[in-house]
Formats: structure tokens, C-alpha cells, sequence
């Protein structure tokens, strides 16, 4: 089952140009998860998450600053000057950081594609007044695509829209239920895949996958020892090769039972509830989700769900992982660190990714912090 | 490039208040208490009218401004950065963030004549804008570090105003926010709102921002009135205290002595021939590069987005010419209500170019482009300072853009906030480098 989400990573371009060639249908790479899927597959558009190649380029140096945005901004601009997204009809950004935002403005500007779209998601998900304003900005957004597809999105068309994002919100929630076990029985890198695999396919054929891995699930045994229980928290993360190294290739056991980002329970854990009005129900959905700490202020609710996240998965350590220049984060970790060590009593350790993840380094470097949370003497 | 002629110079009249002006709002926000007044803190961004309902003892630190003076200092600046990293704080956020929680952290305060003193001045409450991504961030974890002051932000993140579709929604959705701010501040403070003093904060804001816009105009002239460098002790009153009345007084004097110089020919820098604009905030620990590019080369700078509309009131003509706003009245508005003095507020300061460029890359470089037009702008000169993301937003692009239409750009690496990111030696080099390029001799001594 794991290896169905690992190919749909791994050959996520082949994908997508046999979704196109299959269904006749249009793909747009979006930037950021604040996107609003739904109108997507209302539109029956495929999403798709742009990302990077983990592979450094020249070709994106002369657009984007590198000693000071984030390696992962830069290596999607790089995959798409590099023609690895030549596939697409359209690219869509609902506002976040600055750094995916320079992506965005500069793919469009370099890269040509027949759509572009940029969303004014509100930065306030607090502030008074934004369900209403976001509603007005997706239906902006719904009406730019009607314009470009030639037709209108009706109420059923969206209704099957969050039906497809919901469903598959709700079963990727129940396999994380089975990583709350005493040994999970699908680890943190199958996880991830299965995130990953989510923001690059037809969410439909991911979720049929979904149905038979729920059936599975219950029954697997994985022959591994569970060792420590971890977390992930940060910034965006798809190295694989970094969970592979953490679940597989240490002297120490561990697992990674959760992950607070945005290719994790960030972009998953809350659904659309159903609303007379479909596009205020869609707002309210990305507003209250668990927020990217870009958005979350003034009161810090993200640190209530990656509390509620270390209790029901008994994480035992975390570690706080950033893309390298990744402001939002780095504004946060600070308060998290002394978060995790005041209020949860959990130990953390601090980890920065560039494009490649230096594996050796960073295999010394989180075996140590194993040594420090179990009793090897 | 122009022959090498003499220009009468003068210095500037009103520098002297202009610093005791810059004084007072600091020595203003550290008495506060003495005075039973209150104190807030945010971003030079912020809509500085709101806490005047409060009434007339309500001193304010803007953030940014007091980064730039701490990193002035730079022995002292390097102790703040140096205890904020100790205490998990990334080396690459904002300079001035870094500086002012260092200090919070540190409990050092630093005054603008360099007195350094024993304890921060916390504030009462925090209030701040955000667009980029550290604003709100910045105050949120300041209130954590000062114990627990209550912060709020006023979401502007709603595309380039006025140019974007359904102005009146971005519009809605900003006033919505100032009104609720107002309830916040009664709630947090314990202090009745008066509506007068807002209006009358209000209407000083506006006539500030919209001075300091007209006072950037008078730069197109040649021999330019003001140089950059000069501006930046000018322009700061925008993003200290604009709603106060003292400020309207000092750019109305200011505008006056600018245009008489403009009148009788007076430059800023007798031997200017050639103009260039910058594009970012400077390296505040090493303003001497503009000194030597004028004393070597006579190349002035005009000026920049960030001098002329960090916080200057533009507005663009249909032909795509900069021209100061008109302040709500000149506009024809009333603002006898809460709701319609906020309502022009937010429709002015929307209209903020920094918010605009943070939101649009094309704003940005249309932006340079009618700079380079309309101030006679020979060459920019691109400071890629890794102390702002906000500001380095499409540098490249803008750089890029630049080159390929064959006009000279050059750039060097530093940081506004933050003296051990610059290397004077190495910018100075490429400034040197660049000028040979453009054939542009060193002046005899």
C-alpha cells in the first residue's frame, strides 16, 4: 500500500500528464495550502502542490535572493524554469509568505502558462470581518476560473468539490489514528507520502487508495521496533529521505507518530462544515484550520493543536525543523522551544533544511538527541 | 551625466528641530509614566491616529525607526543582536525585530543622542499593521518577552490598493478592523474614546504623509533641493508620529524652505552630475557610502520608494504620474463620525507604497520605472539588504528588468540593521567599480 503513495510521489509529473491526457481536464500548480482546493475539483480542475526537485539551480539566482529566502521558494521557481512543470495550464497562489509569493510573481513572469491567479488570503484569521471579506475573495477566485474555463460552477458543482476534499481529509485523519498505537502501524515516512501523494493527485483515485488502506491498516504488523516517539514541526518538509533516515537508518529505533506542517495534519485536520452559503462554509474552513504560524496571531492557537497533537499520539520528543530563511517559523521557535520545555515537558531539538538534506550530519545529529531522551546505559 | 558645474549650496534651516523633534518622541515615550500617560508600541506601519482617542498622553516607539537608531550605535546594536541569538533567535529575521527584542531582552534602552539606559520601557499595549511576515509576529512575542502585553494587528495584506478589483471590500474589511481595534483599546487601557481627538489625530496624519509626498516632489528639480541622505533624518517623522500637530508644523516649514531652495537653485550637493535612486533601506551603520559617492564621483541620491512612500501619501495621475494625495478634506470628505474619519483613514493609508510593492511585483517595478522617469534618475544604485524579505521582494526581478532595457544597476549586499552584515570595504569597491563602468571619473580633489 505505502508503495501506491511513494510512486504517485515519485512519478507525480508522469501523473499528472496522464490525468490531463485521460480526462481531457485542465491542472494548475498552486503554491501554498491556503489554496482553496475545493473550487478546483468544483471546476474539475486537478491541483496540484508545486514543489521543489531538492536539487540546487543557477537558473533561479538571478530571480530570487539566496542569502535570504528560503531554499524551498527557490527550488520550486527552479523546477519550473527547469520546464519540469511544462504540463500546466495555470498557476494559483492564495497569499502567504513573502518568499512563496516571490515564486509565484516570478513564475508568472518567466514562465508562461495560460492561467494565473493570485487570492488575497487574509494574513488575519483573527481579525474581525474576514470570513466575510475571504468569502468575497473566493468568489472572485470561482468567477476568474468560470471565466476561463467557459462555465459556470453551480452549488452542485461545489458541494462535489468539498465532498472530495472532505472525504479524503477524513480518511487521511483516520490512518493517523493508527500511528497513536503502541507500535503505529504505518510509519512517518508512509505518512507523509500519503500527505504528499494527497496534494499531487486526484484526490478521488487517492482517496479509493485510502479505503483499502483503511481496511489494511488494523491488521499490519510492521516489522520494525517503534523506539521513540517523535514529532515533526515546521516549515513545509517532503525529504523523504529525512524520515527514511530517522525511521530506518539510526543505531537508536524511532518513529515519527506526527508532524505539525503543512504537508501534515496543517493541511488536513479540519473539514468544511456545511453552510446554506458554500463559499462562506469554504472561507471558514481555511480561517480556522490549524494555522502556518505566518497567520497565526495575535493569540498563538497553533501551539493549542500541536498540544492536543503531542497528547493523542504520545510524542516523547519533537523536532522543530525550518526551511533555512523561513521567517514565519523562525519568529515562532523561539516561543516554542520554551513552550515545549514550560508547558509540555517534552525535549525538542532544532533542525534548519536546505535543499538537500544533509543526511550524515544530520543522522549524528538526531541520534544524539535519541541518546538524550532514553536511558542507554 | 551632466558637465561639472558648481551648484549653491546651503544647509538645511530646519535640521536643527528636526533633531530635537526625533529627540522628544523618544524622551516623550520613556516619561510617559511619569506623566501618568500610556505607551504603546508597534510598527512604523501602524495607524498612528487610533491610540490618540485615548487622549492626549498616549507616547508611542514605532518599531523599525527605533532599530535603525539602535543600529546607528553599532557596539550597542551588536549586544542586542548578540542576546536575542542567544536566546534561540534566528540570525536572519528582521535586523530591526532583532534589535528591539534584544534590547527588551537585554533591558537597555538606547536614546537617540546614544544614552543608553538601564530599563525598557515597556509598553501598555501593542499595536501594529501586517503585511509582511513578521509584523504582527514581532509585537505578538515582544508582549511575551515584556511579560504580557496584549498585542494587536490590523490585517492591510489586501493587494495594492487602490488598483485591485473591489477596492471597497479590501476597504470594508480594514475599517471593520480599526473599529474593533478602538473597543480593544478601551477594553485593554480602561480609558473612555474620544472621538474628537481621533479626528483631529487623523486629519494631522493625513496632512503629514501628504506634506512629506510634496516635499519628495520638489526633488525632480536639478539640482536636487535634498539628498537622500539628508531625507533620512526627514522622512522618519512619518513613521514616528505623524498624527501629531508638531510634525504637520515641521513638514509645512520644511516644504517651504525645500521649494525656496528649489526657487533659487540651491542643491544639496554643489558638484551633483549624475543621480541615482536606491531601492531598500540603507545599511543605517554606514550611511558614509552616500557622502562617497558624492564627494568622489558627484552622484547624489534622489531618493527611493522607501524614502519617498514608505509612508508618503502618493497618488498617480492617469499617465502614471506621482503626485501627492490629497488629504480627506482636500478630497471634499467629512469626517465627522468615527466611522467615516476611519473609513478616509484606511483609503489613504491602503494606498501606502511599501504595502503595495509587498503585494506586487509588478507595482514594484512599475513603481521604479516612473521614479527613474520622473525624478531624472541616471542609475540605481541596489542595496540587497538582507535585514528586510519585505524589501528585497523583487529586488532581482527589478534589477533584471533594469538591465535588460540597458539601464545601469548595481548592486551590493549589507543589511540595514544588523553592522556585522556589511562590509564597508567590499561596497565601496563595487560602488567604485560600478562608476568606472558608467566612465564616470573620480572628481579632482
Amino acid at each position: 500500500m505505502g508503495l501506491q503513495f511513494e510512486e504517485w510521489v515519485e512519478k507525480r509529473h508522469e501523473y499528472a500528464r496522464e490525468w490531463k491526457k485521460r480526462t481531457g481536464g485542465k491542472v494548475v500548480g498552486y503554491f501554498c495550502t491556503y489554496a482553496p482546493v475545493e473550487i478546483f475539483y468544483a471546476a474539475d480542475i486537478l491541483p496540484v502542490r508545486i514543489f521543489g526537485g531538492h536539487k540546487p539551480s543557477s537558473l533561479v539566482e538571478p530571480h530570487i535572493y539566496n542569502v535570504m529566502y528560503c531554499p524551498y521558494c527557490r527550488d520550486c521557481l527552479a523546477q519550473g524554469l527547469e520546464g519540469k512543470y511544462d504540463y500546466l495550464d495555470g498557476i494559483m497562489i492564495a497569499q502567504c509568505c513573502i518568499h512563496i509569493r516571490q515564486t509565484f510573481w516570478s513564475w508568472e513572469k518567466h514562465i508562461p502558462v495560460d492561467y494565473s491567479y493570485y487570492l488575497y488570503m487574509p494574513h488575519g484569521t483573527q481579525s474581525k470581518g474576514r470570513y466575510e471579506y475571504l468569502k468575497g475573495e473566493l468568489d472572485r477566485f470561482k468567477k476568474s476560473l468560470e471565466n476561463w474555463i467557459g462555465r459556470t460552477i453551480t452549488q452542485e458543482d461545489l458541494d462535489r468539490g468539498i465532498d472530495i476534499c472532505n472525504t479524503n481529509r477524513q480518511q487521511m485523519k483516520q490512518v493517523y489514528d493508527f500511528r497513536k498505537q503502541d507500535d503505529p502501524s504505518i510509519t512517518g515516512l508512509e505518512s507523509l507520502e500519503m500527505v504528499l501523494a494527497s496534494q499531487l493527485i486526484d484526490k478521488r483515485e487517492h482517496s479509493a487508495a485510502l479505503q483499502g488502506l483503511l481496511k489494511e491498516l488494523p491488521q499490519r504488523e510492521l516489522d520494525r521496533e517503534t523506539g521513540a516517539r517523535l514529532m515533526m514541526i515546521g516549515s513545509e518538509t517532503d525529504d523523504r529521505i529525512f524520515f527514511k533516515m530517522v525511521e530506518e537508518n539510526l543505531t537508536l529505533p524511532a518513529t515519527i507518530v506526527a508532524e505539525e506542517h503543512c504537508t501534515g495534519s496543517r493541511d488536513f485536520w479540519n473539514e468544511v462544515v456545511p453552510q446554506e452559503d458554500r463559499l462562506m462554509a469554504i472561507a471558514a474552513r481555511y480561517l480556522d484550520r490549524p494555522s502556518c504560524p505566518s497567520k497565526d496571531w495575535p493569540v498563538r492557537r497553533r501551539f493549542d493543536h500541536i498540544s492536543d497533537l503531542v497528547k493523542d499520539f504520545r510524542v516523547e520528543g519533537a523536532l522543530l525543523m525550518q526551511q533555512k530563511f523561513c521567517d514565519p517559523h523562525e519568529l515562532d521557535i523561539p516561543a516554542l522551544e520554551e513552550f515545549f520545555k514550560n508547558e509540555l515537558d517534552i525535549p525538542t531539538y532544532f533542525l534548519e533544511f536546505d535543499i538537500i538534506v544533509p543526511e550524515g550530519q544530520f543522522s549524528t545529529r538526531v541520534e544524539a538527541f535519541l541518546e538524550t531522551m532514553v536511558d542507554i546505559i | 551625466m551632466r558637465e561639472l558645474k558648481l551648484y549653491p549650496t546651503e544647509p538645511l534651516k530646519c535640521w536643527n528641530k528636526a533633531k530635537e523633534l526625533r529627540y522628544k518622541y523618544y524622551k516623550d515615550f520613556v516619561d510617559a509614566k511619569d506623566r501618568g500617560g500610556l505607551r504603546w508600541s508597534g510598527s512604523a506601519w501602524a495607524f498612528h491616529a487610533i491610540p490618540c482617542g485615548l487622549g492626549t498622553d498616549v507616547y508611542s516607539l514605532t518599531g523599525e525607526p527605533y532599530g535603525a537608531t539602535v543600529t546607528f550605535f553599532s557596539d550597542f546594536s551588536s549586544r542586542c543582536l548578540e542576546e536575542a541569538e542567544t536566546t534561540g533567535v534566528a540570525r536572519d529575521l528582521c535586523a530591526y525585530l532583532r534589535n528591539y527584542w534584544g534590547g527588551i531582552i537585554l533591558d537597555k534602552f538606547i536614546l537617540p543622542d546614544g544614552t543608553i539606559m538601564d530599563e525598557w520601557p515597556r509598553a501598555d499595549f501593542l499595536f501594529t499593521s501586517h503585511v509582511c511576515c513578521s509584523h504582527a509576529k514581532w509585537y505578538q512575542r515582544a508582549g511575551e518577552l515584556e511579560g504580557g502585553v496584549p498585542s494587536f494587528a490590523i490585517d492591510i495584506s489586501v493587494g495594492p490598493y487602490p488598483d485591485r478589483e473591489d477596492r471597497e471590500a479590501a476597504l470594508k474589511y480594514v475599517t471593520e478592523q480599526l473599529l474593533e481595534s478602538i473597543e480593544w483599546m478601551e477594553k485593554v487601557t480602561g480609558r473612555d474614546y474620544d472621538d474628537t481627538l481621533l479626528i483631529e489625530a487623523i486629519t494631522n496624519e493625513c496632512r503629514s504623509l501628504t506634506l512629506w509626498a510634496d516635499i519628495c516632489s520638489y526633488n525632480q528639480s536639478i539640482p536636487v533641493p535634498m539628498d537622500e541622505k539628508t531625507m533620512f533624518s526627514l522622512y522618519v517623522f512619518t513613521t514616528l508620529h505623524p498624527q501629531r500637530r508638531e510634525v504637520v508644523d515641521f513638514y509645512q516649514e520644511l516644504r517651504d524652505e525645500i521649494k525656496d531652495r528649489v526657487e533659487r537653485g540651491i542643491a544639496a550637493a554643489a558638484n551633483e552630475r549624475f543621480r541615482v535612486a536606491t531601492d531598500s533601506q540603507p545599511p543605517w551603520s554606514a550611511l558614509q557610502i552616500f557622502r562617497y559617492m558624492q564627494k568622489e564621483y558627484g552622484v547624489v541620491s534622489v531618493g527611493s520608494w522607501y524614502t519617498f512612500g514608505l509612508a508618503g501619501a502618493w497618488g498617480e495621475e492617469a499617465d502614471g504620474t506621482f503626485v501627492p494625495l490629497k488629504t480627506p478634506q482636500e478630497q471634499g470628505l467629512t469626517l465627522k463620525t468615527r466611522e467615516e474619519a476611519l473609513r478616509a483613514y484606511a483609503d489613504l493609508k491602503l494606498r501606502n507604497w511599501g504595502w503595495g510593492t509587498f503585494q506586487s511585483l509588478d507595482r514594484r517595478l512599475r513603481m521604479t520605472d516612473q521614479l527613474i522617469k520622473q525624478w531624472k534618475v541616471d542609475a540605481i544604485v541596489s542595496h540587497l539588504n538582507s535585514g528586510c524579505e519585505g524589501s528585497a521582494m523583487a529586488q532581482l526581478e527589478g534589477r533584471m528588468a533594469l538591465m535588460k532595457k540597458g539601464f545601469p544597476v548595481v548592486t551590493f549586499e549589507g543589511n540595514m540593521g544588523d553592522p556585522r552584515d556589511f562590509n564597508l570595504t567590499r561596497a565601496i569597491s563595487q560602488i567604485d567599480s560600478f562608476m568606472e563602468s558608467l566612465r564616470l571619473d573620480r572628481l579632482p580633489m
